[in-house]
Order: C-alpha cells, then sequence, then structure tokens
C-alpha cells in the first residue's frame, strides 16, 4: 500500500477543508458565546404563552438593553442573548416579561464579564503553546537515537495544529449549517483533541523509530510508508472501534447542549488519527527530501 | 514470560477490593481493633460538577485596579469569610475556592436563588446590635445570634443538647448594620477614640423601643458574630445616634469604621459572573452520559473479545478494574466531576484502550512473525512499551502545564480537564502493562492454548 505517493493528494484535501471552512468561520462573524465575549444568557420558558421573538426583544429594549439575540430551543424554551446584566437588571427583566407576556420560569441564567472571557483564552492559547514546545523538546529527545529527531517533534505539532485548524473549519461549517456557537465546552473539545492527537502521532512515528534502526539500508520514503501500513490496523482500531464507540453514543444519547461538543470531537479525533498517518508522516518525508525547493520553477531531475 | 504471577494477582485483587469498597460507600472509615476510637475517616461521596447536576456558580474578584499587586494572605482570608458566610445559609457542598491571585470562585450545587446568595458573599461586614441580657461577653469573643442572614431575624429556638442544657447560648439580634446611615471615627467622653454612628428612622425607631425598654442590661455589639463592644443600656436612645466605644487606639477606630463601611473582608470584591445553571439541564445531561457511557463501554468489550479474543477477553476485565480503580481514586481525591472532566475520563480510556491495542497487535505480529507463544508474549510487550510510554507522557506533559493553567487562572474547564486525564492516563498505564500482561500469562498458564487461530484471531 503506497500511501505516501499520495501526500499531495492528502496536503490538498486537508488544506481544501481548512481554507472553505475557516473561510465560512470569519465571513460569518465567528460566533463567540457570552463565555468569550462578555454579556448574559438567559433562559426561560412561559408557562403558557408561546410570544414571538419581537415580543421579547421589545420587552428589553422597553428595559433599554442592547444587543438582544432571540432563539427558541427544540424543547420550547427561549435564550435571550444580551449585553451584560446585573442582578437587579435581570430581576427587572423577568418582571417585565411576566407582565407583558406571561408567567416566566428561568432555566439557566449566565453572566459574563466582558474582561474575562478574553484573558482566559489568551493565556490557555499560551499555556498550549508552552505545552507544545515541552512536547517537542520531549520527542527529540526521545528519538534522540534516530537522524534529526527534532523533526519529530516538529511534524508532531504540525499535525496537532493541522487537527485544531480542522476543528475550527467544522465549526464553520456547523455555525454556517446548524448555528453552532464557540462556547467553552468547545475549548473542552479543542483540549481533548489536543491531547489525543500528540498521543496518535507518537505511537506512529514510534514505529518509524523502531524501524530505522532495524532497515538501515532503506530509502527513508518507503521506510516511512512501512511504517504507517504496519501500524495502520491499530490506528485503525484504536480510533473506529474504541475512542470513536465511546463519542458515538454520547453523539446518539447525550444532551442537546452535549451534541454540538460531541460532533466536533467526534471529527476532531477522527482528524487526529488522518494527520497522523496522512499529515504528520509525509511531513517528515516531504522534509528529508526537501521538497519545497521544487515546488516553484523546474523540478529537478529524478 | 511473567516472574511472580501470583504474588502480582493478589496485588491487583487487594487493589481492586479497596477500589470497590470505595466506590460502594459515601464514606470510609478505619476502626482501631482494641477501642472504639476511629483511626481514620473520610467522606468520599462522589462530587458532581455543576454542570452536571445544576446550580450557582459566582465569580468573584479583587476589587482594586488591574495594577495593584493583592496580598496572597488576604485573598485567603476573603476566601475562609466568603465560606463562613455561605455556609450560613445551610447550602450543602459549596465550594469556595481561589483562582488564581486575585479571583474567587464559588460553587453552591442545587442552588437557585442567586440573589440570598449574591447577597449573603456581598454583604458589608455583619454588625449585629445583639440583646445579651445581663451578661457581658469578653469583647472578641465569638457569640452565637438567631441572625441568619436572611432578611428576617426572627428569634429561632435555642438549640439544646441531649442533658437539657444550653452548651451555646443563641441570642437575639435585635437589629444589624442594614440601619447604619453613617460611621465615623470620634473620641469618647473621656477622650478615647470610638466610632460614632446615625441609624436611618427604621432602626432609630426599633433602637429607641428596645433601649428604652432594657435599661441596666447588656447591648452587646458583634461584627461577623464576633463582639466588639459590650455596652450596658444607660438610658433609652431615641434619635438612633450611638457610638461604640472600647479599648480602642485610633488605628482600631479607624479599621472598624472602615470594615462597617465597606465590609469586613480584607480586600473588596465584586462580582463579575453568575451563571445558574438549571437542574433540569444537569440532570439531562448526567443521566444521559452515563448511558452513553455505559454503551459505549459495552460496545468496546464486545469488540475487545471478538476480535482479540482471549488477549481481549483479559484487556476487557483490566479496563473494568481501570474504570472502577479510577472512580475510587476520583472519589477518594474528592476531584469534582464536570462534563471536561468525563472528556478528560474518555481520552484516558482510549490511551488504556490503545495501550492494550498496540500490545496485541504487535502480539499477533510476532506470531505471525513464527515465534513462539512464550517469546511472542515478552515480545509484544518490550516492543510496545517505548511508544506507549512516550505517547503518555507527552499526555503529561499536556496536563501538567494545563492544570497549573487552569489553576493559576481560575479556567476551571481546563484544570477539570488536565486533573481527570492526569490521573486517568496514570492508571491506564498501570492496567494496561500490569493487570492486563498478568491476567493474559495467567490465562496462557491455566489454558495452554495450541489453536492460535481461534484463541489469538490471527
Amino acid at each position: 500500500m503506497n500511501i505516501l505517493g499520495k501526500r499531495y493528494f492528502f496536503f490538498g484535501l486537508s488544506l481544501l477543508i481548512i481554507i472553505s471552512g475557516l473561510v465560512l468561520l470569519f465571513t460569518n462573524k465567528i460566533p463567540l458565546s457570552i463565555d468569550f465575549t462578555g454579556g448574559s444568557l438567559l433562559e426561560v420558558t412561559f408557562n403558557d404563552q408561546t410570544p414571538e421573538p419581537g415580543e421579547i426583544i421589545a420587552v428589553y429594549d422597553e428595559a433599554n438593553i442592547r444587543d438582544v439575540q432571540v432563539q427558541t430551543s427544540d424543547a420550547g424554551s427561549y435564550i435571550v442573548r444580551s449585553q451584560f446584566l446585573d442582578n437587579e437588571q435581570r430581576d427587572a427583566v423577568i418582571n417585565a416579561l411576566t407582565e407583558n407576556i406571561g408567567a416566566v420560569d428561568v432555566i439557566r441564567f449566565d453572566s459574563v464579564g466582558p474582561s474575562i472571557g478574553q484573558q482566559v483564552t489568551t493565556r490557555g492559547a499560551i499555556a498550549v503553546a508552552i505545552s507544545s514546545f515541552l512536547v517537542v523538546l520531549f520527542i527529540a529527545w526521545s528519538f534522540r537515537g534516530v537522524q534529526n529527531a527534532f523533526r519529530y517533534g516538529v511534524c508532531a505539532i504540525l499535525a496537532m495544529i493541522h487537527d485544531v485548524a480542522i476543528i475550527f473549519a467544522i465549526t464553520g461549517f456547523g455555525t454556517w449549517l446548524l448555528g453552532w456557537e464557540i462556547d467553552s465546552l468547545f475549548l473542552t473539545a479543542l483540549l481533548t483533541v489536543i491531547g489525543f492527537s500528540m498521543q496518535d502521532t507518537i505511537v506512529v512515528f514510534d514505529r518509524i523509530r523502531e524501524n530505522a534502526n532495524i532497515y538501515r539500508r532503506l530509502d527513508y520514503e518507503t521506510l516511512v510508508n512501512h511504517s504507517i501500513v504496519q501500524t495502520l490496523q491499530r490506528s485503525i482500531n484504536t480510533q473506529l472501534m474504541t475512542v470513536e464507540f465511546l463519542l458515538l453514543a454520547l453523539a446518539l444519547f447525550g444532551g442537546v447542549t452535549l451534541q454540538e461538543f460531541a460532533s466536533i470531537l467526534l471529527i476532531g479525533l477522527l482528524s487526529g488519527t488522518y494527520s497522523s498517518i496522512f499529515i504528520a508522516a509525509p511531513l517528515l518525508v516531504l522534509w528529508e527530501k526537501e521538497e519545497w525547493k521544487n515546488w516553484f520553477g523546474r523540478r529537478a531531475t529524478a | 514470560m511473567t516472574r511472580n504471577l501470583y504474588t502480582r494477582l493478589a496485588l491487583i485483587f487487594f487493589i481492586a477490593a479497596v477500589a470497590l469498597l470505595v466506590d460502594m460507600r459515601s464514606d470510609i472509615q478505619i476502626s482501631n481493633p482494641f477501642n472504639d476510637s476511629v483511626l481514620y475517616r473520610r467522606s468520599v461521596a462522589p462530587r458532581l460538577g455543576l454542570d452536571l447536576q445544576g446550580g450557582l456558580q459566582v465569580l468573584l474578584e479583587a476589587d482594586v485596579p488591574e495594577t495593584t499587586n493583592v496580598d496572597a494572605q488576604e485573598m485567603e482570608t476573603a476566601r475562609t469569610i466568603v465560606e463562613n458566610r455561605t455556609n450560613a445559609l445551610g447550602v450543602s457542598e459549596n465550594v469556595i475556592q481561589l483562582a488564581g491571585d486575585r479571583r474567587i470562585v464559588g460553587e453552591f450545587p442545587g442552588a437557585e436563588d442567586a440573589d440570598a446568595i449574591l447577597d449573603i458573599i456581598q454583604q458589608t461586614g455583619l454588625m449585629e446590635f445583639v440583646d445579651t441580657g445581663d451578661f457581658r461577653p469578653e469583647e472578641g469573643s465569638i457569640i452565637e445570634t438567631d441572625f441568619a442572614g436572611g432578611t428576617t431575624a426572627e428569634p429561632t429556638p435555642t438549640p439544646t443538647d441531649e442533658n437539657g442544657t444550653n452548651p451555646q447560648p443563641v441570642y437575639h439580634t435585635i437589629m444589624t448594620g442594614k440601619e447604619l446611615t453613617s460611621v465615623n471615627v470620634g473620641v469618647n467622653a473621656a477622650g478615647q477614640p470610638a466610632v460614632d454612628f446615625v441609624l436611618s428612622p427604621e432602626g432609630a425607631t426599633i433602637f429607641a423601643q428596645h433601649t428604652a425598654a432594657n435599661i441596666g442590661k447588656v447591648l452587646t455589639i458583634t461584627l461577623d458574630k464576633r463582639v466588639v463592644s459590650a455596652p450596658g443600656i444607660e438610658g433609652a436612645i431615641p434619635d438612633g445616634q450611638g457610638q461604640i466605644s472600647g479599648a480602642f487606639t485610633t488605628e482600631g477606630a479607624n479599621a472598624l469604621a472602615v470594615q462597617l463601611r465597606y465590609g469586613s473582608l480584607p480586600v473588596p470584591l465584586k462580582v463579575v459572573e453568575t451563571r445558574i445553571i438549571g437542574p433540569t439541564l444537569g440532570e439531562d445531561s448526567l443521566e444521559k452520559s452515563l448511558l452513553a457511557g455505559v454503551i459505549g463501554l459495552t460496545i468496546v468489550i464486545l469488540f475487545m473479545g471478538i476480535y482479540y479474543r482471549l488477549p481481549g477477553i483479559t484487556a476487557d476485565v483490566s479496563i473494568l478494574l481501570y474504570a472502577a480503580i479510577l472512580f475510587a481514586v476520583f472519589k477518594f481525591l474528592g476531584v469534582t466531576l464536570t462534563l471536561p472532566g468525563i472528556a478528560g475520563i474518555m481520552l484516558s480510556t482510549g490511551s488504556a484502550l490503545d495501550a492494550n491495542i498496540l500490545v496485541f497487535e504487535r502480539l499477533k505480529e510476532e506470531l505471525r512473525g513464527g515465534r513462539v507463544l512464550r517469546q511472542a508474549f515478552d515480545q509484544a510487550w518490550s516492543r510496545a512499551w517505548p511508544s506507549i510510554r512516550d505517547s503518555n507522557i507527552a499526555a503529561l506533559i499536556t496536563s501538567a502545564i494545563l492544570f497549573w493553567f487552569g489553576n493559576t487562572f481560575g479556567a476551571t474547564i481546563v484544570k477539570g480537564f488536565s486533573l481527570t486525564l492526569a490521573i486517568g492516563v496514570v492508571i491506564s498505564l498501570f492496567s494496561s502493562l500490569y493487570i492486563t500482561r498478568t491476567f493474559l500469562a495467567l490465562a496462557l498458564e491455566w489454558f495452554k492454548p495450541k489453536n492460535l487461530e481461534r484463541w489469538f484471531g490471527i
């Protein structure tokens, strides 16, 4: 099985998904939840009435509260997002809703100061960057027995970045088609995929490390391809039969709030396995052959 | 093959028994066999996060300019005060934690009335005027009052123990510091520093009535239940103006005035975030996630058994033990289980399975390569070890950094995820390297399988 021969096809496929997804994400104005932007979210059900969203917005307007968006959920509740409300404003809104429309039950109320999310996100990204750097160092040290050990660490991180990009791209499709939102559970999914991606890539690289010492004469591309094929059964089993099952069950049976989370996780983990085989390992070969020298201009004689 | 198989087996049984014991109980207790004293006791009730069971989350931040450093000791004191105040509400299982160097996260499972909790947290130093009758408490001592923090100050029956005596008298609070309209530092008749206060009209009425009816009795003034001053009532005070005098220095009087005005917290706190998480959302998520977990695990167990045959079945047993040990460790350490935590568990369960699969694929490879069973068995573990080791170390590095980050900046999601991941990874290593190996070696010894195709599915 020659997987590496088609490496530019896989690079192209990933790029196509990532670019189109990211374009969708950015053209649709990134749908950050109040976890990041700050603001309030009030979810209510009305006991008897089923008002139009416009009626609810009118109540908010009356109270001089801006940036109001109303969404209805499958369960028949109304999710109202708005600027940051303190407790007095919240009580005022609930009273006004009761007076103007009808008795309400508050299901959920989130109120997040605008400074928090930004700060946590930025620093979270820094934390991920620091841990990625440490993982590169660790892999370089652990692979010191083979040539260019440092490349393995870098390629593992590139594969991880690929998976993160895929998640954002999928979220782009999700916001476009299904009205997804980037909330704190999204972060959880992201972290899980980052952890999985590194683990998975290291397992594939480990086989290259082992084979490099056994088949010293083999050219690098054949060696890497052989290693991928050897670990393929394990990759498929670990991926499809185990992790995916846990998640598939979650996606099917999880509550409404979990479905977006589960879908992102599902695709992210799939991408984690995919990228180890079709991105990380081919990148090693690309680096070894310094193929970028041939990308522009005339191809060197083979 | 593997040595000391029966010692290993005994150790596994012992660990499994302890784990199951912890799993099934809500608290554990070890008694001294020679007398009835309790040597060790620990509550191991499962703790569910707010996202799973619903409740209220409040994030408080030191209300000082960004550039000002907040003293860690002061934040800890503030945290303790908040904890004490909210415990008075009678809400169980409150968790009040420091998050980073300037924030405090309060979680109140099952709580729905956000206002009551916020009122309690934000109350200024709770000053009470307490009727202690003829009793003159020591300054600085702590007394019980019947004011529990609600808006009503109705007297409650004095609690008594079995003997009918009164272990800790509960005094009636006449009114609280809410009725204060202004607080200033002044001097008393003897020229010593004192705190002058003026009461609201309602407060003045209550005060006038009480002082008129209780001349000669003691009116104790407390701050957060601590006695500040216990003057005798010398006459009715009709105009709502009074003075607290005690053994104050000027600084002491100043500090008291500030506390009364702005609260007794060493650091002023503001609410930056409140979340009410509906119990229905919580129950829904929890039940369905549990169901999903059970289904997922069943499929995994079936698959491992069918695909990998004998090794798969030993892996199934070790995965179940992994789950039992993991749950026991969580309960013992008091880890709060949240959705991100469950994600961490899933990832580490995945890596436990992956380690087994790596070994078994290796085992098949070696068997196909024509090795005898004993050699193949040893080779499988030693060859799979570097990949298991390195991938798990990478996971531990990541979770350590994320845990540090989550802990420092109060990102509870990141913290919950990384903690369960790290614990899970460590236990998964034990499960796949020690338990599976022992069971498989034992199984090979007992059954001495000959037909490799049937027993190993190659």
